[in-house]
């Protein structure tokens, strides 16, 4: 367990930067995930924390050492990989052992440490099996508990739960959560999954060609995006926003309601005339998709109401919407930032 | 109807290959077993032994030859350059796919020139050479030469597989405490296996084949190896010594191609590198 | 924290490049010396007047070895025989190594001795088949002239001639064909393993997708497999072109080059010019004159190697 710093990190490859400044401290114990669309450079930013590749410029501490140049091994990180990465010429139980092999741990140390970690994982009826004869859950454990085995400084997670199924998915997300809690281990994650982001990280660092747009907590995020491309990626669906002004106004689905139902936001609220061009169930809620029709380009909003309130709803009919001042969130249209005042 | 006549050209193509490859041994198994008044008769069937088999071409072979000489010859230098290819061209091949970045990765290319380049061409330069080595006449000039052709080849048939080695199991071995070297020797080195024992088939066999090289760098019979050997020895000026001949051929022949026909699946895999990563678990 | 003393200490099989080049040193340098230097000395041999008996490279004669051999009248027919050999031995080699892996690729009883049977060809070193067939249609004692003679079609008044044998090593179109023929033996073997890897890796959905449309066997040979085949077929068709090209030990030891130069070919050429006759910068010139040859195999095989390389590149 240690804090994780990356100061100034950037990465070029010829005249392409990867990575372009990025400056973060993990505290301890902390889950921070990195989210970011394919591109981004956040797979870039985990190698260099692993140590697979090397930064262009800029400084990574583990546990407050300078670990900018030294290889993978000196760093003691854990990785899961996307693929899993297990050794397909070893069992389960020499995957696991691996690790401990490579720094010269004693047999008897090493038996103690695997039976550990496959008791936490709960792997033990897999030991003697080949990767090839696993499943894709069943290889994320060994993975896991590899990652596990050696008590590492930071544990590293490049999208791993991609390759699963979507059922088992949901619950592997609370899996590696708890583990997490369980154990106590710096963990940095990777992943393109705002669900997955938003649900497992104590913080969110979002990215986007080379930087990190904003780093906090995910209702931070999720309710002060710092611009409009976090407010435009994170949250199912993204922030509405506005062209009004001069400025952007941006405001969450959820909080645009039909001016009739009762929970819709009365005074001191932005009042806008919609076309509703479609209905969409979505289970819990209803997905309105409406367009303003006054406006000199056609705008398209969307909306989540409840049952009730869709129930009052018909398709290619003009309604009335509001919401509250207070939801709004204003964006300069050219540098695209958020405006502090919120006013006029 | 159609599946029947399907099947019977199935059969047929596979009899006619069969015939095509073994027509040419069979006739050597049978010369090497006639008697010289059996053998040269116009009026016999040739393909029937009209007088009773001898193995006295076959015991002269062994006594009144060199060919012993020559088997062992052949065998020492095919076993050293086996070696001598693999030092060479698994490190070789590896550091192309892994190491040394861009330019590495577009060096097969380079491989392949190296390979285009034979001994036909090189053969001249090359006695000078091994003369000058003071190595010409000994089984030492063969094994310093021979390779020229199989790493070049060797290589090129790593490089496909290392390839196709998923990158991420050599960065898990990093992570997991290996340096980059035995990250080479514990994981990459493992699974390439069934290249390797590839390029061992084949780094015999060309060093096996080669007649060239075998017949301009080395004269005396102490040195010869089967390929240039059993000519210069069982064929003087126009006298052929036909039945040796054909068994000092088929005894090389025969035990080879079982060995190579056993392997024949994995000579196959290994010519096919891009799903030589999954097949490399059982 | 657990980071033993060892992990700590970075060496040299951490910094991949130094390491990469470590590795790829020995070869190098062995490549270097064995085939770099060799190839510029053959160069340099060529324009000099080296013999075995003044093997020095000081004699400075420019092109003359290069005009000397064009001139000579065993040059035109070397050269043609080479290229006849080359070509004829590819292409009845690639057609009969696509049948072959056709049939092998299927799934029967006794495969696993059929393949042993039919890698024999491969196995035998190019000297002792070359023997083998040297024996095989000889003058006198040819069994494939006994046989033929059987079925009436060789002898007098037979259609192939009132001779009891055709003398195959003898004559010139049937010396070249027999070379041709021994080549096509011998490597066909090694061209059905490179193509039956190409065949086997073409995935099994395209031709049941084939069959679900209706597509007969020719119909799925010629539009399925043969275009899936194409980057194999470059691969077998290199190797195949270079080992009879470069190969003299089938003509050194049947035709002998005979009758005359009518079945000569450029390697055993060199060979006995610059070794068996002694003008070692004759030879090497000789030799030389099959490089223009190469190079363009070399071009074919840039191109190839360029189209598998950019598609197996990460981003």
């Amino acid at each position: 367990m240690a804090t994780l710093e990356l100061r100034g990190i950037k990465k070029h490859y010829g005249s392409i930067h990867a990575v372009n400044g990025v400056d973060v401290v993990v505290a301890e114990g902390e889950f921070l995930a990195i989210l970011g669309p394919s591109g981004c450079g956040k797979t870039t930013l985990m190698r260099m924390i692993a140590g697979l590749e090397m930064p262009s410029e800029g400084e990574i501490l583990i546990g407050g050492k300078p670990v900018t140049h030294l290889p993978p091994r000196a760093r003691n990180v854990s990785m899961v990989f996307q693929s899993y990465a297990l050794y397909p010429n070893m069992t389960v139980a020499k995957n696991i052992a691996f690790p401990l092999k490579t720094r010269g741990m004693p047999q008897a140390e090493r038996d103690a440490k695997v039976a550990w970690a496959v008791g936490i994982m709960g792997i033990g009826h897999l030991l003697h099996r080949r990767p090839a004869r696993l499943s894709g859950g069943e290889k994320q454990k060994v993975a896991l508990a590899r990652a596990l085995v050696r008590n590492p400084a930071l544990f590293i997670f490049d999208e791993p739960l991609s390759s699963l199924d979507a059922q088992v998915r949901t619950m592997a997300r609370g899996e590696l959560r708890q583990l997490h809690d369980r154990t106590g281990v710096t963990t940095v994650y990777v992943t393109h999954d705002q669900l997955e982001a938003l649900g497992m990280g104590d913080r969110i660092a979002i990215m986007q060609h080379g930087r990190v747009h904003q780093l906090g907590t995910p209702q931070e995020l999720y309710d002060d995006p710092a611009d409009t491309f976090v407010a435009a990626f994170l949250g199912a669906p993204p922030m509405n926003m506005l062209e009004r002004d001069g400025r952007i106004v941006g405001f969450r689905a959820e909080y645009l309601l039909p001016s009739t139902s009762p929970a819709a936001a009365q005074d001191d609220a932005l009042s806008l005339r919609m076309h509703i061009s479609q209905l969409e169930f979505l289970g819990a809620e209803w997905l309105v998709y409406g367009e303003i029709e006054n406006a000199a380009t056609p705008q398209k909003l969307l909306a989540k109401v409840p049952p009730a309130v869709a129930a009052t709803l018909r398709v290619d009919e003009q309604r009335e919407f509001t919401v509250a001042r207070s939801r709004l969130r204003y964006f300069d249209p050219t540098t695209g930032l958020r405006v502090r005042d919120e006013r006029g | 109807m159609m599946p029947v006549l399907r099947r019977l050209g199935f059969y047929l193509g596979l009899l006619l290959f069969t015939l095509f490859a073994v027509f040419p041994i069979v006739w050597m198994v049978i010369t090497a077993f006639k008697q010289d008044a059996d053998l040269y008769d116009v009026a016999n069937n040739p393909f029937l032994y009209n007088l009773p088999p001898t193995l006295k071409h076959v015991t002269f072979l062994f006594t009144g030859t060199n060919y012993p000489v020559f088997l062992w010859n052949s065998l020492f230098i095919g076993i050293l350059v086996v070696i001598i290819t693999l030092l060479l061209a698994v490190p070789a091949a590896y550091s192309l796919s892994r190491l040394v970045g861009h330019w590495g990765e577009r060096s097969g290319i380079a491989i392949f020139l190296v390979y285009l380049i034979p001994p036909t061409l090189l053969f001249i330069p090359l006695y000078q050479i091994v003369t000058f080595l003071r190595a010409a006449n000994t089984v030492w000039a063969l094994v310093l030469v021979y390779p020229t052709i199989t790493v070049p080849f060797c290589t090129w048939l790593l490089l496909g597989f290392f390839k196709s080695l998923p990158r991420e199991l050599e960065e898990a071995a990093l992570i997991d405490g290996c340096s980059r070297w035995q990250a080479f020797v514990r994981v990459a080195l493992p699974l390439s296996l069934p290249g390797i024992a590839t390029c061992i088939v084949f780094a015999f066999a060309l060093s096996l084949s080669d007649y060239i090289y075998a017949t301009v760098f080395v004269s005396s019979a102490a040195s010869h190896t089967v390929s240039a050997g059993v000519p210069t020895e069982l064929i003087r000026g126009d006298i052929y010594y036909w039945q040796s001949l054909m068994a000092a051929a088929a005894i090389v022949t025969i035990p080879l191609a079982v060995a190579y026909g056993l392997l024949f699946d994995r000579l196959v895999k290994g010519f096919q590198s891009d799903s030589a990563g999954s097949e490399a678990t059982p | 924290m657990s980071e033993a003393e060892a992990s700590s200490r970075v060496g040299l099989g951490d910094r991949d490049h130094m390491l990469g080049w470590l590795m790829l040193g020995p070869s190098l340098i062995y490549i270097a010396a064995l085939v770099g230097l060799p190839f510029f000395l053959a160069i340099a041999l060529s324009v000099t007047s080296a013999t075995v008996g003044d093997p020095s490279i000081h004699g400075f004669v420019g092109l003359g070895n290069f005009v000397q051999v064009l001139h000579e009248s065993a040059f035109p027919l070397a050269l043609r025989n080479s290229v006849i050999v080359t070509l004829g031995t590819l292409i009845l080699t690639l057609v009969l190594a696509t049948a072959e892996s056709e049939l092998l690729v299927r799934d029967f009883r006794g495969k696993r001795l059929l393949q042993i049977l039919l890698i024999l060809p491969w196995a035998m070193p190019v000297s002792l088949a070359a023997i083998d067939w040297l024996w095989l249609l000889d003058s006198e004692f040819s069994p494939v002239d006994w046989l033929l003679r059987h079925m009436h079609l060789l002898g007098p008044g037979s259609p192939l001639g009132p001779a009891n044998h055709l003398y195959y090593y003898g004559k010139e179109w049937l010396g070249l064909g027999a070379i041709v023929m021994i080549n096509v033996w011998r490597l066909l073997p090694f061209a059905t393993i490179i193509v039956l890897a190409g065949r086997t890796s073409i995935p099994r959905d395209i031709f049941e997708q084939a069959q679900v449309d209706g597509a007969g066997f020719f119909r799925t040979l010629f539009s399925i497999t043969l275009p899936a085949l194409l980057p194999i077929l470059m691969v077998a068709s290199m190797f195949t072109a270079l080992l009879v090209f470069g190969d003299m030990a089938v003509t050194a030891l049947t035709t002998r080059g005979g009758p005359g130069y009518a079945t000569q070919v450029l390697p055993y050429w060199a060979y006995l010019k610059g070794i068996d006759g002694g003008a070692l910068s004759e030879g090497a010139a000789v030799a030389l004159f099959m490089f223009p040859v190469l190079l363009v195999g070399a071009i074919l095989a840039l191109r190839m190697a360029y189209r598998t390389d950019s598609q197996g590149d990460r981003p």
